[in-house]
């Protein structure tokens, strides 16, 4: 069996299923947003339930539109304001200590190894990359299952992607993820696992493994696992409040597709507009002048991201006429910010610091783009009109190309700038 | 149930940014909704769409966000069934929870042209080109996405079997 399928069957009381089949899995973990929460809050109350499943499985982030933009927004999140106090949910993360969802939850330990996670929100399978079987859904299904404690899943074939080779310098998890779409393209793993292992794997930490699988959505698939291992086991163990399973595939599961990069044939990426498959290597760029650099989100906003973008950054200013923004993706992200002097070094270079949000990342706020203009961003998606106007354009890349390009002013090599 | 309406194409890769830019997110009001459904794709979608209208689209439709807030834009400007190579996965299950009727078809998505006047009968998943007298057979779906929406979508469901 594949770790996914045994994470499903550790879930389900429909044993014997087999690829295809639809199961009634129970769920951990039950995640939405400001955005999603309000809709799942009117499903939850069409099922008639008395209570939620579980108060403590629940968990409710007002990311997305936060601190709120507009008067829509703020009645969206005070919807579920409501809800979490009459419901008493309790993981609510409101005010000072909302994280950009896919962030918060691994730091918090609430997504943990052999989980199955379902959230409201596509990105959900970033746990994925502690070992969890997590998948995005919709407002009426995360509804269901707040009131159910369940969901139905078909079960999902799996592909297997194999990364050998020691990784060049300034590439990164992010890259290695756009590597793949690149190659596989937008619908390249549709409705199907997407299981990543190697060497290459192995050596990540588990933030740029989380930036793996949190894009594996990006390339259409259910979910983006990575076998938990030492270093997995060493980030959760001190988070964790609950008990997990470390799930392995077996040497004979079955996959529809095995496939082997070599990482000595990858270097840092960059993904044109306007979908995530658009990829390029950085030395096939040629003069592209940016508008704005973003670096956050819950693809590449962990202290991770910053660490490799504060160095770069170091000494340098912020190209003039261009706009970065820096936010860190949870609030312990921005006190370690602080505390190892990273924010000095973005202030200094003339970056602005912005709250925890997912903001400009779907062109909510915080950094809107307008008609003709470009950005280069940490994010995940470049689709038409995402950060803002539909003839506006962003470009996809790692924190080491986004800092670079923040200083030159041009997508460009850190190779360019650092010392 | 048999569905007709005139067939609004659209190419490869939709987002869900294009059916329902997130700009509009800040509210689930179908009536709102339904204004921008498809702005980015289509500018003029929103005041060319009767009701019954079908979309036909190529692969991969509704790729990107899992907001549920494109199905409920697509249902709420009248569009009666979407039909398209394939569909990413969340708007997939979205349209099933929510009884709009989906149907995946290579044939009928790359054959029917815009504009063409199309015939969809549900339960049978057989599509006629009332124009060109082509008809369709989409790809089968499992017994309990048939009963989902036959039943009218997850909420309906559970009301009626007491369970997903």
């Amino acid at each position: 069996m594949t770790i996914a399928e045994k994470i499903l069957k550790s879930h389900t009381s429909d044993k014997g299923f087999k690829q295809g089949d639809v199961i009634r899995v129970d769920i951990d973990i039950a995640l939405a947003n400001d955005i999603t929460a309000p809709i799942a809050i009117d499903a939850f109350k069409s099922c008639s339930k008395k209570d939620v499943f579980d108060k403590d499985k629940v968990v409710l982030v007002l990311d997305h539109f936060t601190p709120n933009k507009d008067i829509a927004s703020a009645t969206q999140c005070k919807i579920v304001r409501d809800f979490a106090k009459e419901y008493h949910i309790t993981n609510f993360f409101d005010g000072g200590e909302v994280g950009i969802e896919h962030a918060l939850l691994p730091e918090e330990g609430l997504a943990l190894p052999g989980d199955l996670i379902i959230g409201a929100d596509s990105h959900t399978c970033t746990y994925g990359g502690l070992g969890a079987f997590a998948t995005g859904v919709g407002s009426t299904d995360l509804g269901v299952a707040m009131s159910t404690g369940q969901a139905w899943l078909k079960v999902p074939e799996s592909m297997k992607f194999i990364f050998r080779g020691e990784l060049n310098r300034w590439v990164g998890g992010k890259d290695l993820i756009l590597y793949l779409i690149g190659n596989i393209g937008v619908d390249g793993a549709l409705y199907k696992v997407l299981e990543i292992e190697g060497p290459a794997i192995s050596s990540l930490d588990l933030s740029n493994r989380l930036t793996m699988t949190n894009m594996a959505i990006e390339a259409g698939a259910k979910a983006g696992i990575i076998a938990p291992d030492v270093v997995t086991d060493a980030y959760t163990k001190t988070r964790a409040k609950r008990n997990y399973t470390m799930h392995k595939s077996d040497p004979d599961a079955l996959y529809s597709m095995v496939k082997e990069y070599n990482c000595a044939n990858i270097e840092p990426q960059v993904a044109y507009p306007h979908l995530p498959e658009n990829t390029r290597g950085i030395s096939e760029v040629g003069e592209i002048i940016l508008d704005q650099v973003v670096i956050g989100s819950c693809t590449n906003g962990r202290i991770e991201d910053l660490r490799v973008a504060a160095g770069i950054m170091k000494g340098n200013k912020v190209a003039g006429g261009l706009r970065c923004i820096i936010i860190p993706a949870t609030p312990k992200v921005l006190k370690a910010a602080e505390a190892g002097g990273l924010i000095k070094i973005f202030l200094d270079a003339g970056a602005i610091i912005s709250p925890p949000t997912c903001g400009p990342c779907l062109g909510g706020h915080m950094g809107v783009l307008a008609e003709g203009e470009r950005a280069l961003a940490t994010t995940n998606r470049n689709f038409t009109g995402r950060m803002g106007h539909p003839k506006s354009e962003v470009y996809l890349t790692g924190p080491a190309i986004a800092a670079a390009s923040a200083v030159t002013g041009k997508i460009s090599s850190p190779k360019e700038v650092a010392v | 149930m048999i569905l007709k309406g005139r067939a609004f194409k659209f190419g490869d890769d939709i987002d869900t940014d294009a059916i329902i830019p997130a700009r509009y997110l800040n509210t689930s009001d179908p009536s709102v909704l339904k204004e921008h459904c498809m702005e980015d794709a289509d500018p003029t979608f929103s005041s060319r769409i009767a009701k019954g209208d079908i979309i036909v689209a190529g692969k991969n439709f509704g790729c990107g966000s899992s907001r549920e807030h494109a199905p409920i834009a697509i249902k709420a400007s009248g569009v009666s069934c979407v039909i398209a190579l394939t569909f990413a996965r969340i708007f997939f299950r979205n349209s099933f929870n929510m009884g709009l009727p989906i149907f995946e078809s290579d044939e009928a998505s790359s054959k029917i042209k815009q504009g063409d006047i199309l015939e969809v009968d549900v339960a049978e998943g057989i599509i006629k080109n009332l124009v060109t007298g082509n008809t369709f057979k989409a790809r089968g779906m499992p017994a309990f996405m048939q009963e989902l929406i036959a039943d009218g979508g997850l909420i309906a469901h559970i009301k009626k079997r007491g369970k997903i």
